[in-house]
C-alpha cells in the first residue's frame, strides 16, 4: 500500500495530478470544441453534429451514432510519427467512442451521426484519458444532450508504488498502467484498460485512485464550460 | 465544399463590384494575424498561426538520412499537410485529398524555390548523411485562405527551429547532447493569395469569399531577394494579364507589412 509517501520523479505526491488546463469552445467552425493541457500533453477535441449520416453502413434507424477519430500529430512525439491511422490509434478511437457513448442521449437523433475528433498536438503520457476528457467537454459545448460529462484518468504502478496520472516517463519505466473513464454522477465506468502487472489489491488501489482523479478533473470540466458560457 | 445560397453569392459579388467587402476590409487588407512560435516542446521547431479565424499548427521534426544521389551535399525538406476533420464539416479522415496535397505542395514550393533554408548547411557528410526536415502542417480551423496562414506558420516554425550539432565520426553520426544550432534560414517568404470575384481582386479571402471565388492566385515573394519565387492559380475562371499583374503588384506592396509579423 502507499503508506510510504515517497515523492515521484517529478516531485508529485502519489495521489497528485499533473497541472491541468481545460478550455471550452476554442474552434470557430466546429459545433463544439475543447482544448486541454495536462502535464506536457496538448489536446484538441472537436464535435460536428448531430448531422445526417452519409455513411450508410453506420446509420441506425432508431438512434444516432457516435464516431470518434483519435489522431496523433507527427510532431507530437520525440520520433516523428507517420501521419494517418495505425493499429493503436484505431483501437483508441474505438474505445473512446465506447467510453463516451453511454452518456449521450442519441435516441432523439435517429439516422444521425456525431463526429468527434481528438487531435493529440503534443503527447506526454495519458493521451487517451485526456482525449476522452477533452472530447466530453466538446460534446457538452456542442449542446448534445447528455446524462453526464464523461471524464478519464489513469493510475498505475511505478517503483512498486500505486500512483495516479502517470507521466510519459513513469508510463515507460513503470510496471503497470490502468486508464479508466467514468460518468462521475453515477460513478459508472465507461472505459477500463490495464497493462503491466498488478496484484488484486494493487489493482483495486489503482482503480480507486483513478476514480478519485477523475472526480477532480470532472470539476475542472464543469468550470471550463461555465467559463465558456458566462463570458457570452 | 458547402453549397452557397445564391443570394449570398450575389450580395458578396455586388459588394465587390461596388468596391466593398462583406467584412468591411479594403481589397488589399488582410485579416488579423497572430503568431505564436514554439508551441510544441517535442518539436525542434513549431508555431501556431491565426489568420482571422483560420488556424494552423506547424511542427518541424528532423531525422538523419541519406541525401539524394543528384544532390549529395544538400539536406532534404519534406512538407506534409493534414486537413483535419475538426477544421471544417466537410473535411474527412482518410488518404490526403487533392486540396491538401495542393496546399502542401504550394507551401513547399515557396520554401524550396526561394532557397531560404541553406540546405548545404544541413549536410553532415557529403554523399553519406544529411538532415531531413519534416514540415508537418496541421489545419485545425478552416475559415478561408489556408495557403497564406500555412506559409506564415511554416516560416515562423523554421525561424525557430534548432537542430542538435551533428558530427560525422568513424562512419557514424554523433549528435551533441546539449549543443544546438539554429536552422540556417537566410530569407523570408511572403505568400499572398487573392481571389477574383465579380470584377474585383481581393487579398486574403475569407471563407465566404473563397466559397464563391471565380479564380484564385497565390504568389510567393522573398523578402531580401525581393523576387517572386512561386505562384499557383486555382479556380475555374481565367484571369486576365492585368489582373495577374495587379495581384503581383499587391503581393509586393503588402509584403513588408505581412513579414513584420515574423520579426
Amino acid at each position: 500500500m502507499s503508506n510510504d509517501k515517497e515523492l515521484r520523479a517529478d516531485g508529485r505526491a502519489y495521489d497528485e495530478l499533473r497541472p491541468i488546463k481545460i478550455e471550452a469552445g476554442v474552434l470557430k467552425r466546429a459545433d463544439g470544441s475543447a482544448y486541454l493541457e495536462v502535464g506536457g500533453n496538448k489536446i484538441l477535441a472537436s464535435v460536428y453534429g448531430p448531422r445526417e449520416s452519409y455513411i450508410r453502413r453506420l446509420l441506425k434507424p432508431n438512434t444516432g451514432v457516435i464516431r470518434v477519430r483519435y489522431n496523433m500529430a507527427p510532431f507530437s512525439v520525440d520520433d516523428r510519427k507517420r501521419p494517418g491511422p495505425d493499429r493503436r490509434s484505431t483501437e483508441i478511437s474505438k474505445i473512446a467512442a465506447d467510453a463516451l457513448r453511454p452518456a449521450l442521449m442519441l435516441e432523439s437523433f435517429p439516422r444521425s451521426m456525431v463526429d468527434v475528433s481528438i487531435e493529440i498536438i503534443e503527447a506526454e503520457g495519458g493521451t487517451r484519458c485526456a482525449g476522452i476528457t477533452a472530447a466530453a467537454v466538446a460534446l457538452a459545448d456542442a449542446g448534445i444532450p447528455m446524462k453526464d460529462i464523461v471524464v478519464g484518468c489513469a493510475a498505475g504502478k511505478v517503483n512498486d508504488q500505486i500512483v495516479v496520472d502517470l507521466s510519459e516517463k513513469e508510463d515507460k519505466e513503470g510496471q503497470a498502467d490502468v486508464p479508466i473513464a467514468i460518468m462521475p454522477r453515477t460513478g459508472e465506468i465507461t472505459l477500463l484498460q490495464a497493462d503491466g502487472n498488478l496484484t488484486e489489491e494493487e489493482f483495486e488501489e489503482a482503480l480507486d485512485l483513478a476514480i478519485e482523479g477523475c472526480k477532480k478533473i470532472s470539476e475542472l470540466q464543469h468550470e471550463a464550460l461555465k467559463a465558456r458560457y458566462s463570458s457570452e | 465544399m458547402d453549397i452557397v445560397p445564391e443570394i449570398t453569392r450575389r450580395s458578396i459579388t455586388r459588394l465587390i463590384n461596388d468596391g466593398k467587402r462583406s467584412d468591411g476590409r479594403a481589397f488589399d487588407e488582410r485579416r488579423d494575424i497572430f503568431i505564436e512560435p514554439n508551441v510544441i516542446e517535442k518539436a525542434e521547431g513549431s508555431a501556431r498561426v491565426k489568420l482571422g479565424d483560420t488556424q494552423v499548427i506547424v511542427g518541424v521534426k528532423p531525422t538523419i538520412g541519406e541525401p539524394f544521389c543528384d544532390t549529395p551535399n544538400l539536406g532534404v525538406l519534406m512538407t506534409n499537410c493534414e486537413l483535419l476533420p475538426m477544421a471544417a464539416p466537410g473535411f474527412e479522415p482518410g488518404p490526403p485529398s487533392p486540396e491538401s496535397i495542393e496546399l502542401a505542395r504550394v507551401v513547399d514550393r515557396g520554401i524550396r524555390e526561394s532557397e531560404l533554408v541553406d540546405l548545404e548547411k544541413l549536410c553532415i557528410e557529403e554523399g553519406k548523411k544529411v538532415w531531413m526536415l519534416f514540415i508537418d502542417l496541421h489545419v485545425i480551423d478552416y475559415d478561408g485562405n489556408l495557403f497564406d496562414a500555412s506559409n506564415l506558420a511554416v516560416m515562423a516554425a523554421l525561424m525557430n527551429t534548432k537542430l542538435p550539432v551533428a558530427e560525422y565520426v568513424d562512419d557514424e553520426v554523433v549528435l551533441s547532447e546539449n549543443e544546438t544550432m539554429d536552422l540556417p534560414v537566410r530569407d523570408k517568404l511572403a505568400l499572398s493569395t487573392f481571389v477574383k470575384i465579380g470584377n474585383g481582386l481581393v487579398l486574403d479571402p475569407s471563407l465566404e469569399e473563397e466559397e464563391i471565388l471565380d479564380a484564385r492566385i497565390t504568389i510567393g515573394v522573398t523578402d531580401e531577394g525581393n523576387h517572386i519565387c512561386s505562384m499557383q492559380k486555382g479556380g475555374e475562371a481565367p484571369l486576365t494579364r492585368d489582373e495577374i499583374l495587379d495581384a503581383v503588384h499587391m503581393a509586393f506592396t503588402t509584403k513588408d507589412d505581412l513579414l513584420s509579423y515574423l520579426d
